[in-house]
């Protein structure tokens, strides 16, 4: 078991919503480790719980969703055991912030980009209203803004995406959070502007020295920016490692899968697929959600939920494929 | 033979169920929704209430509701009365009771004519585009620039005073509202894919039209017509209380609590529940239209 | 667009819809009826007369060139004689309009300071019982017939319970004050009687709650169902993601955006409170154009009726345009778009 010390460390997160249709288990048992200034990839298909992930360690899960079960701990204290007001106040957008998918509409089209910078810097920070004012029009800059005096006094509806993307990304950064937790932040932005962001986002944790979670269905965004990869399935984490590790000697077989479906360019013949569906969280498969669609699939995996073992240093696997590795070691 | 025609549509009926399985799953749901909605029963147990009454009148009244009996004048309510009587010795419950035929009457006339001929213009208007969409919504805009009650008022007093020309009245000021309904509806629907697969085959306008666009706002007229009943109500009695509507002895609601006015400090009754009556009706059609509109709204649903 | 554009734009299409009603006013005082005239003299006037009566009033001129003159008097604020009060109707109307638009500010204000907090009571504490008890309170209040519960309510707080005044713009025993703007709450003030000034503001509350409860409903209603829209957006999201406690959520953030389209339902009030007006103010002997209106129709004093619509339908139009304008100028992504 890897001895660092982690910034953020998941355990058995279990989050639920109650539907008509029927509970939804859309976190079943979750464990998620984030280090100290290290950028950590949460790959999955969509659906399989990522945002989810997101929204419980800010505790912004609304009806009918609720968190029913497993710790959070951050700093050295249960983040599912804090009050909301503990919350409000000492966590969100201080120590830990969000960035959310679609820039524009995460921003308040009411208010100009300003003074929602300078709300987030006002809240965590004795600042008045004029030094709230300059610090947002740094801190834009130093999202690589450009004339950020100018921006500051805009409306959202104002800004292209890429903008109002490094707009949030300010915003969050603005109190010197040690967790950045970007929920696809670039999936609605053309591709050059999505590199951008990215490196941008590189660029800026190393200054901050912060944390990010990166959470993505684009495995190729993975491989350029992460340090760390955890991959998801059906609200399970299935394997965790670094991208090295996923990328070149990944052992789950949804991850195998998942490295095969990408397209390449010299690729001839059909595109691959994995076979089945994904499950319904309402009434999900028994043991291993993965069980139903894995080709390697054994009578032990539709009974039992595979624990994590780990195969190399830092790099484990949740699947009974492993069971006999980890016994050998 | 007649067990063969049976076979034949049962098959034809599990076939048409599994074709449109999405649209009887996303029904029930509805359905479900409705019956979680505690208030949207209520007001199908009022409607339905609203309904009965009017349809088991004769059976539920003792006394004609037009009969006069001067001696009993202004009597308060009794036993023999429990709603009194009003100030030509008529039987208030009795009148109370037939006066929901008239509103469900009027009620469901004005709809019938307001609404077909709302939603046809308003499909046309949208489907057609252009000029004719421009004329169509300047004047559906001229319409609606009147307060409803006061343009029924005005037209009502231009027509005299009978049942029909408050019913005219009314459906001459609803109109509108459809029509803009039903075009914003052709508008969207215009835009979906079926629309230019159908077209692509040759399908002539009117085809286009009317069996395909229409039927596709046609939930939403309903839940709109639902919803305004409660709305025609209030008007026809508004206008019967200012001295349109139904012609005496009619016993129209608004007309009754008109006809109190002069007596409401000491003979209250005679004003008072016609009204009661009146009100709860149209909060039934409310409590219904609202809670159909939640279930309907796509946003509401998960 | 900018937002002058969009004002320039709007006001055009105001000026067409006016135009609009304008024909559809003549029309119905024109064409439908089968004989204006007789409806006006009654059916036993004498044939002779009718015939004198429609050449002065050229109804025997062909239609066009009765509508261009009655646009042309229009244009000139002549809108026709009353039968009844026998002076010109632009007098009546203008003698009578203050105390409606008095009455219906009054109501709209009550409308507005008690609806928006229910509203957003009733989102905030969705599904729970607050919330259900503010969702059956508006829903009677929009199934409530205004001059029904007008009567009632004047039964039992006046006859009754004698809490509140007869009916009356003030009592009988005091005068009224010199007319400046015509409202009678401004010239009392302006003439020092402050006593007359919280008169007629006691013989306000009854009238002003009747015809405001409705609205007060309405408002409720598109105050609550807008806030639930607003609160489910993303940006309400990652406000709280900051930091912000649910309070500053609500009031800072949600409540803006909800505010604006709840900005549209109260023009439309604005209408529907003309209407109610009409309902009402013959029974609280309100001296307003809704009784002026109701009179003039028992009387057949159809001149009256047809331009007292006129005036309401100019009335509403310019509310709807106000609305619209203050729409766009709150939505930056309207003002700035």
């Amino acid at each position: 078991m890897s001895k660092e010390k982690s910034l953020l460390d998941i355990r058995n997160l279990k989050t639920y919503f109650y539907t008509y249709k029927g509970v939804v288990k859309a976190l079943e048992g979750l464990n998620l480790r984030i280090g100290a200034n290290e950028l950590l990839g949460l790959v999955g298909e969509t659906g399989c719980g990522k945002t989810v992930t997101g929204l419980s360690i800010l505790r912004l899960i609304d009806s009918p969703g609720k968190i029913i079960g497993g710790e959070i701990v951050f700093g050295g204290e249960d983040l599912l055991k804090l009050s909301e007001n503990e919350m409000s106040e000492r966590i969100r957008g201080k120590m830990i912030s969000m960035i959310f998918q679609e820039p524009r509409s995460s921003l308040n089209p009411t208010y100009t980009v300003g003074s929602q910078i300078s709300e987030a810097i006002r809240l965590h920070q004795r600042v008045n209203k004029r030094e709230a004012f300059e610090r947002s029009i740094s801190i834009l800059r130093q999202t690589g803004m450009p004339d950020p005096e100018r921006i500051v006094k805009e409306y959202p509806h104002e800004l292209s995406g890429g903008m109002a993307q490094r707009a949030m990304i300010a915003m969050a950064l603005s109190c010197d959070p040690e967790l950045l937790i970007a929920d696809e932040p670039t999936s609605s932005l053309d591709v050059t502007i999505e590199a951008q962001i990215l490196e941008l986002i590189k660029d800026l944790i190393s200054k901050f020295r912060a944390s990010v979670l990166l959470i993505t269905h684009d495995l190729g965004i993975v491989a350029e920016t992460c340090d760390k990869v955890a991959v998801m399935y059906a609200g399970n984490g299935i394997e965790y490692g670094d991208v090295r590790d996923i990328f070149k000697r990944h052992k789950h077989p949804y991850t195998e899968g998942l490295l095969k479906s990408v397209p390449k360019l010299k690729m001839r013949g059909e595109l691959y697929t994995i076979e089945g569906t994904v499950p319904n969280l309402i009434t999900p498969p028994t043991g291993c959600r993965f069980h139903p669609r894995c080709p390697e699939a054994r009578k032990k995996c539709s009974e039992l939920k595979p624990p994590d073992f780990e195969v190399e240093p830092g790099h484990s696997v949740s699947c009974f494929l492993y069971l006999d590795q980890e016994k050998r070691e | 033979m007649v067990v063969g025609k049976g076979k034949s549509f049962l098959k034809w009926l599990s076939r048409w169920k599994t074709e449109h399985e999405a649209m009887l799953d996303d029904f029930k749901y509805s359905l479900h929704l409705l019956r979680r909605s505690p208030l949207s029963m209520v007001g199908l147990i009022l409607i339905s209430a609203f309904v009965l009454i009017a349809i088991l009148a004769p059976l539920l009244t003792k006394y004609d509701p037009i009969e006069q009996d001067l001696p009993s004048r202004l009597q308060p309510p009794c036993w023999d009365n429990p709603f009194g009587r009003d100030q030509l010795g008529r039987d208030i419950l009795s009148r109370v009771i037939y006066g929901s035929r008239i509103s469900l009457r009027i009620g469901i006339t004005v709809i019938a004519i307001s609404a077909t001929t709302g939603t046809v213009l308003g499909v046309v208007a949208g489907y057609l585009g252009g000029i004719i969409e421009e004329i169509v919504m300047r004047i559906t805009d001229m319409f609606l620039a009147f307060p409803s009650l006061i343009l029924a008022m005005a037209i009502s007093a231009a027509l005299g005073r009978s049942l029909e020309n408050t019913v005219i009245a009314i459906g001459i000021v609803s109109w509108p509202r459809y029509a803009r309904l039903a075009r914003g509806l052709t508008l969207s629907v215009k835009e979906e894919q079926f629309v230019e697969a159908v077209r692509s085959l040759g399908a002539s306008r009117k085809r286009i039209i009317f069996s395909h666009i229409l039927p596709q706002c046609l939930p939403t007229i309903i839940i709109q017509a639902t919803l305004s009943m409660g709305g025609i109500i209030l008007t026809a009695a508004g206008l019967g209380f200012i001295g349109f509507g139904a012609e005496p002895p009619l016993p129209e609601w608004g007309v009754m609590i008109s006809d109190g006015r002069n007596f409401i400090m000491r003979e209250w009754w005679v004003s008072t529940f016609p009204g009661i009556a009146m009100l709860f009706n149209v909060l039934g059609f409310n409590l219904l239209g609202d809670g159909l509109r939640d279930v309907l709204d796509p946003r509401l649903r998960r | 667009m900018n937002f002058r554009a969009f004002v320039l734009r709007r006001l055009m299409l105001m000026l067409i819809v006016l135009f609009g009603v304008v024909t559809i006013t003549f029309v119905i005082s024109h064409i439908i009826p089968a004989d204006p005239i007789g409806a006006i003299l009654g059916p036993r006037a004498p044939d002779e007369l009718i015939e004198k009566l429609r050449h002065e009033w050229g109804l025997d001129r062909p239609l066009h060139e009765q509508f261009i003159n009655y646009v042309w008097n229009l244009l000139h604020g002549d809108l026709g004689k009353s039968i009844r009060t026998n002076r010109p109707i632009i007098r009546d109307l203008m003698e009578r309009f203050p105390d409606t638009i008095e009455l219906s500010t009054a109501s709209m204000i009550i409308a507005v300071c008690f609806g928006i907090p229910l509203g957003i009571v009733s989102a905030c504490r969705k599904d729970k019982i607050p919330d259900h008890v503010s969702r059956v309170f508006s829903l009677f209040g929009i199934s409530l017939p205004v001059f029904w519960s007008g009567l009632i309510l004047l039964m039992i707080f006046y006859y009754r319970l004698n809490w509140l005044p007869s009916p009356g713009p003030y009592s009988t025993y005091l005068r009224p004050p010199p007319v400046v703007t015509g409202f009678i709450s401004i010239d009392s003030l302006v003439a020092g009687d402050v006593g007359l000034f919280i008169d007629h503001l006691r013989h306000m509350i009854l009238p002003a709650f009747v015809l405001g409860f409705s609205s007060m409903a309405s408002i409720a209603r598109m105050t609550r169902s807008s806030m639930l829209e607003v609160l489910r957006q993303d940006y309400i999201k990652a406000a709280r993601s900051k930091g912000l406690k649910e309070r500053a959520v609500v009031f800072n953030h949600a409540l803006r955006n909800a505010m604006i389209p709840t900005v549209t339902i109260i023009g439309l009030n604005y209408g529907s409170l003309l209407e109610g007006a009409v309902l009402t103010e013959t029974i609280f002997a309100w001296p307003g154009i809704g009784s002026y209106i109701t009179g003039a129709i028992l009387y057949l004093d159809f001149q009256a009726v047809m331009s007292t619509t006129l005036l309401i339908a100019f009335t509403y139009s310019l509310c709807n345009l106000i609305v619209d304008i203050l729409y766009a100028f709150l939505d930056p992504r309207i003002k700035y778009g």
